[in-house]
């Protein structure tokens, strides 16, 4: 009966095909890694931020009056509309954690190299999409720290030079932050952006499934093949892999709940206090500060305090911080390396990529806190060796000695 | 087996060059309503249009408020007293010469306004956004024993002296901000345009 279903259906729609293809007998390399795990929890984060998404546009009103107050309407009197809330919140943070992790994992095993270039820049274009999902999503609530947060981040678009205010203008639609940003950032929250993610991720797991997998050594798996043409080093996504994953998703959920049901402001690194008071154009917050994922980069916008070439520091900042996101997708291009994987690449490489993750953790913090005189020197020191990785790159990759990459995955 | 290469290439190219061109244009203008419809609505600009006020009734030493784009403004008529005494506390002021861009060109002078006497200032403290108060009276007063007249933000404690110049010492960063205005004449004073820059 289910064979005759699955035919019926198969004669109408590549369906078994695809099934196979994409999931069942995807071969995954059989030296796969806990690093390998963020990626499949970026999807279940994907659903999870769909689904409360939805839910929680069923009890908001995007207007400047009633922005504020449908929020704190989902929170106490919506029933179970608090969960819903946290649920969104803390699946924001979690989206960030992990694609940090799952970016992170590639630039350790060279996993943008050839023959993946193509996936690294769509992936890069998912975490783009998610910067702004983030920015226009935080100022939904059209909290204190939504207004001011849209006030510093659109006044950037003002400071390039001639067009800046015009565009500004045209961008907040008002000479002001006002009901008419709010919604058109809504707009590009719940229906622009999101469509725009699943479409872009979409062909993202095409584009990996057609490569294959990247793996911890940077072997390439399909050197050598069975006589049905699967990779030798490889087993099937199903049942081995799924079964892992699937542990995987269990053991994420209970810190996701965890966050979720007992500390969902994050110790106000999740939900930011002063987002606890109404949008008041007449009052800027002491301390304007952006969501922990952001903060690397609020530190290298600070950290320009000079104007340059005529060009003022804000502006000069705006183009760093552009700058610091916009340059992973010139990776695979950046990377002179024979062998893909950390493991083979020479001192320089193991060097500057450990400059690097102190750099992104250190501006992480800088931008988190006030900003003093040694506050702005140590920013200013750490982008660049934050920009050091990336523009180095084809020096010391070039010249470094590797070590001689096995044909075969080795399992020791 | 291979088709058979079309009679005709140089007009097909031409037919497909000149589709293409005409399909661009077509979606150049179907790009121009999503653009515009960004820009600031009728309602929007009419909230945010110039602000006009009478200031024919201003004695020396009075002070209107005038609303613009949602911030008040502070229109000032200084008395020929204060206007002589303004420069008496440079050494207290952090920016005595404006050079902070937080005014037109045309206001950048001591008296930081467009027609000596009046000043046009957005009463909004260039540290935290309150309001600052207005003390036109010299001498003693609780926040200071040398006050000069001026500006005193109760939030923080900044002070700006009568020409919104901000004091050494205070939180706010920066001198009042001068909005665009004009004189259309002797009594009206446009808020919001520069209108012809002298």
């Amino acid at each position: 009966m289910v064979t005759k279903i699955m035919n019926w259906f198969d004669d109408r729609l590549p369906l078994t095909a695809t099934i196979e293809r994409h999931l069942t007998k995807y071969p995954a390399p059989i030296n796969m890694n806990i690093w390998y795990l963020a990626g499949v929890l970026l999807v279940v984060v994907l659903v999870i931020q769909l689904a409360s998404g939805i839910w929680l546009l069923m009890n908001y009103e995007p207007t400047a009056e009633g922005a504020f107050a449908s929020i704190q309407y989902i929170m106490r009197d919506v029933e179970y509309g608090y969960i819903i809330r946290y649920m969104h919140t803390t699946g924001a943070s979690a989206f960030f954690a992990l694609i940090f992790l799952h970016m992170f994992r590639g630039m350790m095993y060279g996993s943008y190299q050839k023959p993946r270039e193509l996936l690294w820049v769509l992936g890069w274009i998912t975490y783009l999409l998610l910067c702004m999902l983030g920015f226009t999503g935080y100022v939904l609530p059209w909290g204190q720290m939504s207004f001011w947060a849209a006030q510093v981040i659109m006044s950037l678009f003002g400071s390039i030079p001639y067009i800046g205010e015009d565009l500004l203008t045209w961008i907040r639609g008002d000479y002001l932050i006002s009901g008419i940003t709010l919604n058109r950032l809504f707009a590009f929250h719940v229906v622009l952006l999101p469509l725009a993610l699943i479409a872009v991720v979409f062909v993202h797991i095409l584009a990996l499934h057609e490569v294959g997998s990247n793996n911890p050594d940077g072997v390439d798996v399909k050197k050598f093949k069975d006589e049905d043409g699967v990779p030798l080093d490889t087993k099937p996504f199903f049942p081995y892999d799924i079964t892992h994953d699937l542990y995987a998703i269990g053991v994420f959920l209970i810190f996701f709940v965890a966050i979720m049901f007992f500390y969902p402001d994050g110790g106000g690194y999740v939900i930011e206090y002063v987002n606890y008071e109404a949008a008041d154009n007449l009052k800027t917050p002491e301390h304007i500060v952006p969501s922990w994922y952001y903060t690397p980069y609020y530190a290298m916008l600070r950290a320009i305090t000079f104007p340059l070439f005529g060009l003022t520091a804000k502006f000069l900042g705006f183009v760093v911080m552009a700058a610091g996101i916009a340059i992973f997708v010139a990776l695979p291009w950046l990377d002179r390396s024979p062998v893909k994987s950390i493991k083979y690449k020479g001192v320089y490489s193991k060097f500057f990529l450990a400059l690097f993750v102190l750099s992104f953790f250190v501006l992480g913090y800088l931008g988190s806190v006030t900003s003093t005189p040694l506050r702005t020197l140590m920013a200013q020191f750490f982008t660049v060796t934050y920009f050091a990785y990336f523009l180095l790159m084809p020096i010391y990759t070039k010249y470094e000695t590797c070590k001689p990459v096995p044909d075969r995955i080795q399992l020791s | 087996m291979q088709p058979k290469s079309p009679p005709n290439p140089g007009r097909r190219k031409f037919l497909i060059g000149a589709t293409s061109a005409v399909g661009a244009v077509g979606i150049a203008g179907a790009a121009v309503p999503f653009i515009s419809a960004f820009n600031p609505s009728a309602a929007a600009e009419a909230a945010g249009a110039p602000a006009l006020a009478d200031i024919s009734k201003l004695a020396p030493g009075e002070m209107i408020i005038v609303e613009w784009r949602g911030t008040p403004i502070y229109v000032v008529k200084h008395s020929e007293e204060s206007l002589s005494e303004i420069d008496k506390n440079l050494e207290r002021l952090a920016d005595p010469d404006s050079e902070t861009q937080v005014q037109p060109s045309y206001a950048k002078n001591k008296y930081r306004s467009r027609k000596t006497g009046i000043s046009v200032l957005s009463a909004v403290c260039t540290h935290l956004g309150c309001a600052p108060k207005y003390y036109p009276q010299l001498g003693v007063v609780d926040f200071d024993s040398e006050w000069q007249g001026g500006f005193f933000c109760p939030c923080h404690g900044s002070k700006f002296d009568l020409a919104g110049r901000v004091y050494t010492g205070v939180p706010a960063p920066d001198n009042l901000t001068v909005p665009p205005h004009y004189f259309k004449s002797d009594d009206i004073l446009v808020i919001g345009e520069d209108g012809d820059v002298a």
